[in-house]
């Protein structure tokens, strides 16, 4: 990455500035991708970036640094994302 | 437009400090979006400013340059300056601030600068209250609603920024609400077209600040549409254009939705409900919506 030589303070753009956020989360989004349409509206309203769009629209989840807001599932119009507690399923 | 149709790429990167369910990053998304990667934005002390995570490290992929509460549109006046003296003028400016700094804080900045005719986008990402510091009220919080400071709701009414800022006469202007990304993107692309200061006014329900769970945000959004406390507009050369749900509710073809709808998930209007159905002060919320509603009609329909 470039660096910048300026007298004053400067951050620099990071994959996951504050850790792994994945770790916040409580419920986690499951995704039933034969239920899927590929509307995207679970990529456009995920509030960190973490539904993945595929080439052909399938979307990915990124477990990674999903926060577990539920979003995802709240939008889609066919409940093809479920919430699951995290943890419950072995 | 439909949403396969907006941008794949992200300048705004996952792992950043913002709540669960937080509605600036959905609309920092579509802005990223919308105005592409030669974009320079100024941020003063607001949510955004704790988003962009700790030193030495940052979630936007986009140069950002904080600033005093009151500076943002100051800041990115000289900014833009700055940019045209080095033959930048491709460059889009952003000052990106929430209501305390638009409303309250930052407004005498905010108007210097449309009438200096700055040429730079001022977004406003609008969740009613200051959030960042602790849920304190602003000019932008409604009637009637819970916040640390108005433990027994607001006594007064929310102003109209939308029409200060309609009363600068700027080139353009508009209110849109995150649950809409479409016309979020439109909007954004038709400012960044356009010569001269441009103002967006964005509306975006805080889960902790609202008291909703952190899965409604969007559902939020709709409903503030479509009860009619907020509509969606925009204003070129002073024509003032309304879009998707507000304007079938100005003309007349739907019915605004009941407020009840909205405000009963939101905790900061428990009071309201609990342990007795505050009527009076549910119908006088009703009522100002009614009047703001009628006014609409008569000037603009």
């Amino acid at each position: 990455m470039k660096k910048y030589n300026v007298v004053t303070s400067i951050s620099y753009p990071k994959k996951g500035a504050m850790g792994k956020t994945g770790n916040w989360r409580v419920f986690k989004p499951i995704l039933d991708k034969e239920k899927c349409v590929k509307c995207l509206r679970c990529w456009i309203f995920c509030p960190e970036a973490t539904i993945i769009r595929n080439k052909d629209n399938t979307v990915d989840i990124d477990y990674e640094y999903c926060k577990g807001c539920g979003i995802c599932a709240n939008v889609c119009k066919v409940n093809a994302i479920e919430l699951e507690r995290e943890g419950a399923r072995k | 437009m439909a949403l396969k149709d907006l941008p794949t790429k992200e300048c705004y990167i996952p792992g950043s400090a913002a709540c669960p369910g937080c509605p600036a990053t959905i609309a920092l998304r579509i802005v990223y979006k919308a105005l592409g990667k030669n974009t320079v934005k100024v941020v003063p002390a607001c949510c955004t400013a704790v988003i962009e995570s700790l030193h030495p490290h940052t979630s936007f992929d986009i140069p950002t340059m904080n600033i005093a509460f009151e500076a943002a549109a100051a800041g990115a006046s000289g900014v833009e300056a700055g940019l045209r003296m080095q033959g930048k003028t491709d460059t889009t400016v952003v000052a990106w601030a929430g209501d305390g700094g638009t409303y309250d804080i930052g407004i005498q900045a905010l108007s210097g600068a449309l009438e200096r005719n700055t040429n730079f986008i001022y977004i406003c990402y609008n969740n009613e209250i200051y959030s960042n510091t602790g849920i304190q009220r602003s000019g932008a919080t409604p009637y009637g609603a819970w916040t640390t400071t108005t433990v027994l709701g607001k006594t007064e009414f929310r102003k109209e920024m939308g029409e200060i800022i309609m009363a600068h006469h700027i080139p353009y202007s508009a209110q849109t609400c995150i649950a809409y990304p479409e016309d979020l993107f439109k909007k954004l692309r038709k400012a960044k077209s356009i010569n001269g200061p441009k103002y967006i006014e964005i509306m975006a329900p805080c889960p902790p600040g609202w008291r909703f769970p952190m899965e409604k945000t969007v559902e939020m959004g709709t409903m503030a549409v479509e009860t009619g406390a907020w509509a969606l507009y925009e204003v070129e050369k002073d024509k003032i254009t309304f879009n998707g749900k507000s304007k079938l509710i100005l003309e007349g073809k739907i019915d605004r939705k009941p407020i009840d709808d909205w405000i009963i998930y939101q905790g900061r209007f428990r009071h309201l409900f609990r342990p007795k159905k505050d009527t009076k002060r549910i119908k006088e919320i009703e009522e100002h919506i009614e009047k703001m509603w009628e006014r609409y009609r008569s000037c603009y329909l």
